[in-house]
């Protein structure tokens, strides 16, 4: 009865695998730490800890999805984040004047230019030049690592622009208890709004439609977690310090010298996230552009001789990989509240191995973006709940790294069983 | 001047070499509205060389495509369908993680008015004309991966004919098809004749092209031996100009012909 109501939900059952298998983990780093893990704190942490990984895990997913890879993301990270640095914290407080408020805008759209420029070169090399997209990152991975060190010849830069450093979390870095739950009702409300319209376009066509209790439970479900993600960042209250200060700053009084609870909300970068998510998500299930990149996955011949402009459609994931990388970019330097040059090192396998673990075939042709960014929660979950429960660093990177093979190794067999 | 003096397509004197070997050499034909010319000849031969310059999908070395009479410029598989020629490729060329609708729109996709895609509108449309060719074909929602030989054919056939095809190229059609879907395949071709299309058909099998085609065209070597209207030749003679380049009296011999040029041998021009 449940098994039949859940499969005329029509959800994909490795998604929901691997929702799984992540509460699986929670719930054993909950244990484990003597509950720890399934606090407010760790979690509203982990969710700004994911952030910048998640961003880049959607892009990758196009990537991957198109039989390319981009080995280069990390060290564009690291070149990106210097270059940010240096125009927010020198180049335009000479121009604009010392914590102007467009310092900040200025800055990330020059960043995100900067991505697109350097993503749509590596792209152009790959698509037009014929050289492997391994080699032509991999040159980029050496290339733009250097370029960041280069910027200030090694040097950090920091402080950054108070404005640009809310990209990064922490307790003004986050959007307060009433604007998540505006946000989260209005999630909620378009959830609802877009299983009404699918509803009514596939009864106009007259296809057949999912149950409506399946409809029912499918919404319920995804407004219930929304809400309550919404209800544990609001359970995650402002440090003393931080409360003491932002009292003192707005003169309220204080009736019985208590302290008032002020709750974090979601965070910038997560919010972030999501909406990078959601724009992706869109774009490679709504559009010419993302039929494109699955087509070319799965035929690249077969798309060619379909009239599909296979070269631009190939330099355009990779357009979209830097500008997403640049906004990790952002994202990290905030959080950090400094660009260094080794921002970002290692980042590339991280992000390949979320979009892998989130069901992006090595192979091309298959995986979703929400799956990449579930993979990033999943790899965050596992590292920082092993820093919960003290475990060395190195054996931390070998469970890591064991995870990821076993992982890969299990979708195998599935996809194997699917298609038999 | 009729539509049946104009060929609808005119490759004249069409050359392309892969490395040293000359895959198609000045290689000649016509292809009238509402006829079906059937492309014969041994494996190698160049038929699927040729028709993939019409398609666009290689480039040629030399010679001229005119379609209606004006020249035609087709660098790649984009041009070649704003002219109106589609292909069914022998490979099928499909996108085997997508699924059926999405491969028969695949480059021409439906868009709402907000200009994303309309898949309701395309499973809709691939409903409809799936329904026409193959009635018992039912997974829509499978990649075509999942689907039989068979089955895979028809989405490949119902791509061609989605959008209005002047003109059709068919390599080997029907090859992964039974008895009764190949029935079909040759009704549709019958029935689109009708419509005036002009059809292009690759096959190996000499009954289909006796049974199908108006006119014949024997390739060998690259080269073209002879075309013939079927009525003025024997399935003898076919076999004849595939495997020995001997043009028969009822055929119009090309410069692949034997008797025509006994001592061309090897060293050509």
């Amino acid at each position: 009865m449940l098994g039949r109501l859940l499969k005329s939900t029509e959800l994909d059952t490795r998604m929901l695998g691997m929702a799984g298998a992540l509460a699986l983990i929670w719930l054993a780093f909950h244990l484990l730490s003597g509950g720890l893990f399934l606090t407010p704190r760790n979690l509203w942490n982990l969710s700004v800890q994911s952030s910048a990984v998640a961003i880049m895990a959607a892009g990758m997913t196009l990537v991957i999805v198109a039989r390319n890879i981009d080995l280069s993301i990390g060290s564009m990270l690291g070149f990106i984040g210097m270059i940010m640095g240096v125009l927010q914290t020198d180049l335009l407080p000479k121009l604009l004047g010392f914590e102007h408020p467009a310092t900040w805008i200025v800055t990330l759209a020059a960043g995100l230019v900067l991505g697109i420029v350097l993503g749509g070169f590596q792209g152009f090399l790959i698509a037009y030049l014929g050289i492997p997209a391994f080699i032509v990152t991999l040159g980029g991975l050496l290339v733009w690592r250097g370029g960041a060190w280069w910027v200030t010849s090694g040097q950090t830069v920091a402080p950054l622009d108070d404005r640009f450093r809310l990209m990064g979390g922490g307790p003004e870095g986050a959007i307060g208890a009433a604007w998540s739950w505006a946000l989260g009702l209005l999630a909620c409300v378009a959830v609802v709004a877009m299983l009404a319209r699918h509803r009514a376009r596939r009864k106009k066509f007259s296809f057949p439609l999912r149950p409506m209790a399946a409809e029912i439970l499918v919404g319920a479900v995804a407004c219930a977690l929304i809400l309550g993600a919404v209800a544990v960042a609001d359970a995650y209250p402002w440090p003393i310090g931080s409360v003491r200060r932002y009292v003192e700053a707005n003169h309220i009084a204080l009736a019985d010298g208590a302290l008032p609870f002020i709750a974090h909300g979601i965070a910038i970068p997560v919010l972030i996230a999501i909406v990078v998510g959601v724009k992706m998500t869109f774009l490679a299930t709504r559009t010419r552009f993302g039929r494109y990149v699955y087509a070319i996955g799965g035929n690249p011949e077969a798309a060619e001789l379909a009239g599909v402009n296979t070269r631009w459609t190939i330099v355009k994931t990779f357009m979209l990989m830097g500008l997403l990388t640049a906004l990790g970019a952002a994202v990290s330097i905030a959080r950090l509240n400094a660009a260094t040059n080794s921002e970002g090192t290692l980042a590339e396998l991280l992000v390949i191995a979320a979009a892998v673990i989130g069901g992006t075939s090595l192979s091309g042709g298959a995986g979703t973006v929400a799956g990449a960014m579930l993979g990033a929660v999943l790899m965050q979950s596992l590292q920082s709940g092993m820093v919960l429960l003290g475990v060395d660093t190195p054996l931390q990177n070998i469970v890591v790294g064991i995870v990821l093979v076993g992982a890969v190794w299990l979708d195998t067999v599935y996809r194997r069983r699917a298609s038999s | 001047m009729t539509a049946s003096t104009v060929p609808l397509v005119a490759m004249r004197d069409i050359a392309l070499s892969f490395g040293g070997v000359r895959a198609v050499e000045r290689a000649s034909i016509e292809l009238y509205a509402g006829e079906v010319l059937a492309l014969v000849g041994h494996n190698g031969a160049g038929k699927s060389t040729l028709i993939k310059i019409l398609s666009g999908a290689v480039q040629r070395d030399g010679g001229t495509i005119a379609v209606r009479g004006a020249a035609a410029t087709i660098a790649n598989p984009r041009d070649a369908k704003n002219y109106g020629i589609e292909t069914i490729y022998q490979t099928l060329a499909l996108a085997d993680n997508l699924d059926t609708a999405a491969n028969l729109f695949l480059g021409r996709e439906l868009r709402t008015g907000l200009g994303t895609l309309d898949d309701a509108a395309m499973e809709a449309k691939a409903r409809e004309v799936m329904g026409r060719l193959n009635p018992h074909f039912r997974r829509f929602k499978d990649p075509v991966r999942a689907l039989s030989g068979g089955e895979r054919q028809s989405v490949a056939i119902a791509r061609a004919i989605l959008f209005d095809a002047q003109i059709l190229i068919m390599d080997e059609p029907t090859a992964a098809l039974g008895p009764q879907e190949t029935a079909q395949v040759a009704e549709l071709v019958r029935k689109l004749k009708v419509e005036g299309i002009g059809i292009v058909l690759i096959s190996h099998d000499i009954a289909d092209v006796f049974d199908l085609a108006d006119r014949i065209c024997v390739m060998k070597n690259g080269r073209v031996v002879g075309t013939a209207r079927a009525g003025d030749v024997t399935k003898d003679d076919v076999l004849g100009m595939i495997i020995l380049g001997n043009c028969p009296p009822g055929a119009s011999a090309g410069p692949g012909a034997m008797h025509q040029t006994p001592i061309k041998g090897p060293k050509a021009r």
